[in-house]
């Protein structure tokens, strides 16, 4: 064999090693940063039911899914007629009204304020919604981001209607 | 370390450092020539290696009572308080010693802004400050989470919340970092290992920091170069020891005033209350020495705007050395910098005031206007006024002035402005 040869022959394995070495150094570090992410007795709280049948036109409860609260608000029929006809050109973040609930009686989204994780007042702002004291953003009563720095509308999370008084989020 | 051949007088010494040349440190201790005319805004290194010592020792103590678990966590504070033998007056250290802190690197800071600290050849030293610096706000910020009252907890809450800003990949990030889909115990765990981490790499950046000085040595209030060692220079001790003891005592005597007398001011009522994540504080501020931070963050009307400029007005601080190309280091002999320098003062005040106030208004628009002028200074200003401003000029060394019959620098700039 001649000297390139040799040496092609040695570069090679200088690359395989490092390689080698790179994945075997990214494996060990893995475990080491995913021990972080959530654990599985946070993720197996993953669902809430809560009875809704005592809640009066106009009021909303907050209850606790995953450890963040979440809104469930009965809504007057004012409220319902304020959400639906604001033009959707106006929005910040355009959702119709309709997408955001799955009975319009009941506004069920998560009460954290998408900026920066406050939990926002109700029946406060501008828009008779929700506002959030850290920085000033304003929702209306869809929890759609009206006036502020914050970026997108509250979050509506994964629920269903078990029966007419219960719902089950996530 | 140095040019400096140091040989131990007794025997064993010798013996000693010839295996192991530990010795040779105390020589940076004692015979270190210094610049002999470092006025008081000078100690503040000393203050804050005290500060920093302070800080490891009482938490190391808390960390003997204290709980990091969400459960347990505020009541482990009030046990601290109320049935630890002298728990109230180790966490009233603790606490404010953190303030006393900042108040201590602030000053240091500016000392080194007006005396050009910064430039040639100690950008090094300034880097590794401004990484001490950076990684004291996050340590003091984990450790205001450690007691979980609602200002920890929200105050961790908006702080992580800060990387969802993130395109992309900004939830999994913020998921991640608190363990969780919310703030919780899992998060609180962490930052306990972390706050307890941190201070001992805030100690191993110091240690360079000060290898760093002790390379060019010292700059002083005239900012020139000297001959070292010369009648220019005085050696550590006596000279620079006694005057750092000097001003240690008396930001001692400050010090015990806040824990003695008014242990709670710089605090905020609302963490006396334990965390609750339904209910929100209805006005969130941040530790007084995140002020200037939180009003730049607050002053854009866009998410993602404000977080990166929150991120860069820091970063910007890390090339400040190569943003002022000016030759002359000491604000004395720039008499356009100067003003400026305080400008950028006012500027850094104001924005920490409207930081504590509600974002709306008057107090909105100024830190705005504060926010414009922050960035303006170091990436307008300082690069333009370096290559046109006409500097006074500098005495060939510290005693010259002195020597020559002229007036101390200060008072000579005065008459030589307008010439």
């Amino acid at each position: 064999m001649d000297k390139s040869g040799k040496k092609n022959r040695r570069e090679f394995l200088f690359t395989a090693s490092y390689t080698v070495g790179a994945v075997g150094l990214g494996a060990t570090i893995w475990p080491f940063i995913d021990q972080m992410n959530p654990d599985s007795s946070v993720k197996a709280l993953a669902t809430t039911e809560v009875d809704i049948s005592q809640i009066e036109p106009g009021k909303a409860i907050t209850v606790l899914w995953r450890g963040k609260p979440v809104f469930v608000k009965r809504r007057t029929p004012e409220e319902i007629a304020d959400a639906k006809k604001v033009k959707l050109e106006s929005l910040k973040h355009p959702e119709k009204d309709e997408d955001r609930v799955k009975k319009e009686e009941w506004l069920v989204m998560l009460g954290i304020c998408t900026h920066l994780g406050c939990v926002p007042l109700s029946n406060k702002g501008e828009y008779n919604g929700w506002f959030c004291p850290c920085h000033g953003s304003h929702y209306d009563t869809s929890g759609r981001i009206r006036k502020g720095p914050a970026p997108t509308n509250m979050e509506v999370p994964k629920y269903e209607f078990v029966d007419n008084n219960t719902i089950k989020i996530g | 370390m140095s040019e400096h051949t140091y040989t131990p007088s007794s025997k064993f010494g010798k013996w000693f450092n010839d295996r192991l040349p530990l010795l040779t440190l105390s020589d940076h201790l004692i015979n270190y020539p210094t610049p002999k005319n470092l006025n008081y805004w000078w100690t503040f290194g000393g203050i804050l290696t005290f500060c920093l010592v302070t800080q490891i020792v009482t938490g190391l103590v808390l960390a003997m009572h204290y709980v990091a678990h969400a459960d347990l966590a505020f009541d482990s504070i009030e046990h601290i308080m109320r049935n630890v033998n002298y728990g109230w007056l180790i966490r009233y250290i603790h606490a404010n010693g953190a303030s006393m802190f900042f108040l201590a690197v602030y000053i240091h800071i500016f000392r080194s802004l007006f005396y050009g600290s910064y430039k040639s050849p100690r950008e090094i030293i300034w880097i590794l400050g401004m990484l001490i610096y950076i990684l004291m706000m996050a340590t003091a910020f984990m450790g205001y989470v450690l007691p979980w009252g609602q200002m920890s907890f929200w105050g961790a809450t908006v702080i992580t919340n800060l990387f969802s800003a993130i395109p992309l990949v900004g939830e999994s990030i913020v998921t991640w970092l608190w363990g969780g889909y919310s703030v919780d115990n899992p998060t609180l765990t962490r930052f306990f290992s972390l706050h307890y981490l941190f201070p001992f790499i805030i100690l191993g950046l110091v240690v360079l920091h000060i290898w760093a000085l002790h390379v060019p040595g010292n700059n002083n209030p005239v900012g020139i170069d000297i001959k070292k060692p010369s009648k220019d220079t005085v050696p550590f001790h006596p000279y620079i020891t006694i005057k750092d003891l000097f001003a240690l005592l008396i930001f001692i005597i400050i010090f015990s005033g806040f824990i003695f007398f008014s242990p709670n001011i710089l605090g905020h009522p609302d963490n006396y209350i334990p965390a609750n994540p339904l209910v929100t504080p209805t006005h969130i501020v941040p530790e007084w020495y995140l002020l200037p931070f939180y009003a730049i963050l607050r002053s854009v009307p866009d998410k993602l705007g404000g977080v990166v400029l929150l991120f860069a007005s820091l970063l910007i601080l890390l090339a400040l050395p190569w943003l002022d190309s000016s030759k002359v280091r000491s604000a004395v002999f720039r008499p356009v910098y100067r003003i400026f320098f305080w400008v950028l003062m006012i500027d850094v005040f104001a924005l920490g005031y409207v930081g504590a106030m509600p974002a709306e208004g008057l107090y909105l628009l100024i830190a705005r206007v504060g926010t414009a002028y922050y960035f303006l200074h170091f990436l307008v200003v300082l690069p333009f006024l370096s290559r046109i401003e006409k500097t006074d000029p500098l005495p060939l060394s510290i005693s010259e002035p002195v020597f020559t019959g002229m007036p101390k620098p200060e008072l000579m700039r005065s008459d030589n402005r307008f010439k």
